[in-house]
C-alpha cells in the first residue's frame, strides 16, 4: 500500500513544481499571491502524505498548523498588496 | 490488496488527476482570472479526494477526525482566501483578458 502514497507524492511534488513556475514568473503581484496560496494546500496534502508513507501518522498535526499559518499568511500578504501597510 | 484500499487508491488517483489538472491550468491560462478559476477550485476538490481517500485506511479514530479537521479547515480557508485574492485584485483595477487581447501567450 506504501507504493500508492509515494506515486500520490511524486505527483504532488510535479504539480508544485508547476506552480512555482508560475509563482516565479507571474506577470502580477496577485498571480505571486495565488500561486503560493495554491502551494500551500499542495503542501498540507503532501505532509500528510509523508507521514502515511513513514507510518507516523503525527504529521497531520504539523499539516494542521500549516493550513492555519498558510491561510494568516495570504490574508496578510494581501492586506499589505491592497492597503500598503498592515495596521 | 482489499476493497477498502482499492477505493482509497482510486481516491488518491481522482485527487491527483484533479491537482495535476489544476496545476497545468495555473500555468497554461491566458491571464489572472482564468488562472483563478482552475487554481480556485481544484485546489478544494484534490485536497478533499485525497484526504477523504486517506480516512478509508485509518485505523484509529483520532487520526480520522484529525485528517477530517484538515479537510474542514481548508475546505474554509481556500475558498476565502480566493475571494480575497480576487477582491484586491478587482479593487487594483486589474483588467480581465478577453478575446483579441495581446497576452494569449502563457
Amino acid at each position: 500500500m506504501s507504493w500508492v502514497y509515494l506515486a500520490t507524492a511524486v505527483v504532488l511534488l510535479v504539480g508544485m513544481f508547476m506552480i512555482l513556475i508560475r509563482a516565479i514568473a507571474g506577470p502580477t503581484v496577485y498571480d505571486r499571491i495565488l500561486a503560493t496560496n495554491a502551494l500551500g494546500t499542495k503542501t498540507i496534502v503532501f505532509v500528510t502524505l509523508l507521514g502515511y508513507i513513514s507510518g507516523r501518522t503525527e504529521f497531520i498535526d504539523m499539516a494542521i498548523i500549516y493550513a492555519l499559518v498558510s491561510f494568516i499568511t495570504t490574508i496578510a500578504i494581501l492586506k499589505f498588496a491592497e492597503m500598503g501597510r498592515l495596521d | 490488496m482489499q476493497a477498502h484500499e482499492i477505493v482509497t487508491t482510486i481516491l488518491l488517483a481522482l485527487g491527483c488527476l484533479v491537482s495535476m489538472t489544476g496545476a497545468y491550468g495555473l500555468l497554461r491560462m491566458p491571464d489572472f482570472y482564468t488562472r483563478l478559476h482552475t487554481a480556485g477550485k481544484t485546489d478544494s476538490l484534490g485536497q478533499f479526494l485525497i484526504f477523504l481517500g486517506l480516512v478509508l485506511v485509518t485505523p484509529d479514530l483520532l487520526t480520522q477526525l484529525k485528517l477530517i479537521a484538515v479537510a474542514m479547515i481548508l475546505m474554509i480557508a481556500a475558498p476565502t482566501a480566493t475571494h480575497a485574492i480576487t477582491k484586491a485584485a478587482h479593487l487594483h483595477h486589474l483588467r480581465p483578458w478577453t478575446k483579441g487581447d495581446p497576452g494569449g501567450e502563457p
